[in-house]
């Protein structure tokens, strides 16, 4: 099975507080660890499960900058055969139906049985894996967390509210977003990632694409970002201060007030 | 404005869901005098009374009867939709499982632009429509603006619109028969319910609850111990099952349990929406976080802006010393 996985470099959210820039055009970029989206890291190693199951190949693809291959090359590193970047200055400020439909003119140009994405991303939308189905005319499921593999079908678990499992029957070709938990994804270390350092990853711009550039981009976007800001925080939580003694104390005190002490 | 406003309702055991009626309230929002049209699908008797119960909110139903939609295919439904609604309409839906399933490929196949989970909506200006929404867990917020000259899909985060009391008294239209034929390259097979584990958590008066601020796997005893000491229970977020650290069964959250605590400590938890969706009946909530600025400080009664895995073994100590 030819497999592509679409994945997106992010702020890793455990290692990072997110702020506003100074003049809120942004979050604050300085000092941001970068990783891939820990959405995509379960969809690349069930690319690689269903690869070893089945035969095949898994391509890794993200739209970025040059800073945006160190994803690709962590994917490669877990198992993934094949990277591509994806990168012009007039791919910036898309929106998603920009994403989706630079990531459809590359899927296009390959052949592909099965299209994995992840849920969501750090901007929570959720929205790439849907637009792009729509845009191949495949069918689509979303929040998946099982997929098993029978003949031309796939029977796939979307992991729906309250952790119900709705169980589906889907054709191939397909488009999947991937929720987290439907496997363990492998570690990978620094000798993993040496041993993919060489590897040459092929650039594709708008023109190897065929991409009209003011149909992406600033240009393209019917949806626009106009400004940052923190969220107003209404009541907000009592901070307690002192040393942590104290404070143990004082909250010690209001959870038996609250019945929070048995 | 003379657009045409659509909400799609979603309903379970013959009740619209809450979010039919905050939908209603968002459409609201984007135009204050908008007769808005509910559409509905589903099977036989349940489906009439979904639709009678939301005449109340909307200004027309419409309902779509059938076998093929005994069970919401977004797949299905999208097809449907794309045959049903006219051109350049809004269309709302809320941004639970089944939105996120149907609402992006919806905005593809109308040519409307789309915009997700969105929080608030500040209104629309020559065809420009101002909203807010949130990213990273809503550590930050933005305002979105969306062009809906064509039309527009907008998903509506559940809880943020606050419901209206209203008694329009909608008329309800079978629209059935422009339903049929339709068919998808999914389909539906069966439901497999969530596996009940040793505890039960939304039985639970106190809850100790682990994010991913626990860290390392090792460190979830330090809130067992807290736990035991306080008479409660250890509940956590998804990312310690994805981890599989815990249980299924004690991950709180609209894709976990919905837990109605008298007392909730959030330990190492940001406050993500689908995390706090599983919170009800207003506990008193205690957040111990290192960031200061973590959401989860937002909703919290108390908070400790510290490192857990520091605080909470003085915590656990304290509460032994007072029991003797
Ligand atoms: C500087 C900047 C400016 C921006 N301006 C705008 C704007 O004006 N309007 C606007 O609407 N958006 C804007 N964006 C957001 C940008 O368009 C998003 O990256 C896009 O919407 C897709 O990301 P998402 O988080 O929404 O994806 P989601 O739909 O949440 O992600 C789901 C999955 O899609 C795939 N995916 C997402 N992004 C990529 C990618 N880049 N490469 C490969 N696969 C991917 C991954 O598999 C991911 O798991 C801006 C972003 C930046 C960095
Ligand atoms: C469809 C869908 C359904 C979902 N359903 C659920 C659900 O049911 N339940 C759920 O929980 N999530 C759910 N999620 C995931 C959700 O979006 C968030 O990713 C998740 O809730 C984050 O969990 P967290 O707060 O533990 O982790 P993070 O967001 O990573 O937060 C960790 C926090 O710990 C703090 N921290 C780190 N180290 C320490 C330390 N040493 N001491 C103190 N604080 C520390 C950090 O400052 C941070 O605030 C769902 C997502 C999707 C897409």
């Amino acid at each position: 099975m030819e497999i592509l996985v679409c994945v997106k470099r992010a702020p890793d959210t455990l290692e990072n507080e997110i702020t506003v820039n100074k003049d809120g055009t942004n979050i604050e970029l300085e000092d941001l660890v970068y990783s891939v989206n820990e959405w995509d890291n379960y969809a690349v190693e069930e690319a690689i499960q269903i690869k070893d199951k089945v035969g095949g190949s898994v391509t890794v693809v993200t739209i970025g900058d040059e800073e945006a291959e160190e994803v690709l090359r962590r994917e490669m590193a877990m198992g993934a055969d094949k990277g591509i970047l994806i990168s012009d200055e007039a791919f910036e400020n898309s929106d998603g139906k920009g994403i989706a439909s630079i990531l459809k003119a590359e899927i296009e140009k390959g052949k592909y049985d099965l299209i994995l994405t992840g849920a969501q991303a750090d901007d929570g939308a959720g929205q790439i894996g849907g637009m792009l189905a729509a845009m191949l005319d495949l069918p689509y499921a979303s929040l998946v967390n099982k997929i098993d593999i029978a003949g031309e079908k796939l029977t796939v678990g979307r992991e729906i509210e309250g952790g119900v499992q709705e169980i589906n029957e889907i054709e191939l070709p397909c488009v999947l977003s991937i929720q987290t938990g439907i496997n363990e994804p492998r570690y990978v270390g620094i000798r993993g990632i040496r041993k993919v350092a060489s590897v040459e990853i092929p650039v594709h711009t708008a023109a190897d694409l065929g991409l009209d550039a003011s149909a992406v981009g600033t240009s393209g976007a019917k949806v626009k970002k106009l400004d940052y800001f923190i969220p107003e925080t209404g009541e907000g939580a009592e901070i307690l201060t002192g040393s942590q003694e104290e404070i143990a104390e004082k909250l010690i005190e209001l959870l038996k007030a609250k019945g929070g002490i048995k | 404005m003379s657009r045409q406003l659509f909400a799609y309702i979603t309903h379970k055991n013959s009740a619209a869901d809450d979010s039919a009626f905050e939908l209603a309230a968002a459409a609201k929002k984007i135009d204050a005098n908008a007769s808005v049209t509910a559409i509905v699908t589903g099977k036989g008797e349940d489906l009439t009374k979904v639709c009678g119960q939301i005449t109340s909110a909307f200004a027309k139903v419409w309902k779509i009867d059938g076998d093929a939609f005994a069970y919401p295919n977004a797949e299905l439904i999208r097809a449907m939709l794309v045959k049903i609604l006219p051109e350049k309409s809004i269309t709302l839906l809320a941004h639970d499982t089944f939105g996120m399933d149907l609402g992006p490929g919806l905005s593809v196949k109308l040519n409307a632009s789309f915009i997700s989970d969105v929080v608030d909506i500040e209104g629309v200006k020559s065809d420009i429509l101002k909203t807010i929404r949130q990213e990273y867990s809503g550590q930050v917020s933005t305002h979105v603006s969306c062009d809906i000259t064509d039309g527009a899909v907008i998903n509506i985060r559940p809880g943020s619109f606050k419901p209206e009391e209203t008694s329009i008294g909608g008329e309800i239209e079978d629209k059935s028969s422009e339903a049929e034929g339709i068919t998808a390259k999914r389909k539906y097979i069966e439901i497999i319910e969530a596996e009940i584990g040793d505890v039960d958590i939304t039985k639970s008066e106190i809850l100790v609850s682990v994010g991913r601020g626990i860290e390392d796997e090792e460190n979830i005893e330090i809130a067992q111990e807290l736990a035991d000491a306080m008479g409660a229970d250890v509940s956590c977020s998804r990312p310690i099952v994805d981890a599989k650290w815990l249980e299924k069964s004690r991950q709180v959250g609209t894709s976990g349990q919905t837990v109605k605590p008298k007392v909730y400590l959030a330990l190492g938890i940001s406050g993500s929406f689908q995390h706090l969706g599983g919170i009800k009946g207003s506990p008193f909530i205690v957040a111990v976080n290192k960031n200061a600025k973590a959401p989860i400080f937002q909703v919290a009664d108390i908070g400790i802006v510290d490192d857990l895995l520091d605080f909470v073994p003085v915590l656990t100590e304290k509460i032994e010393e007072l029991k003797g």
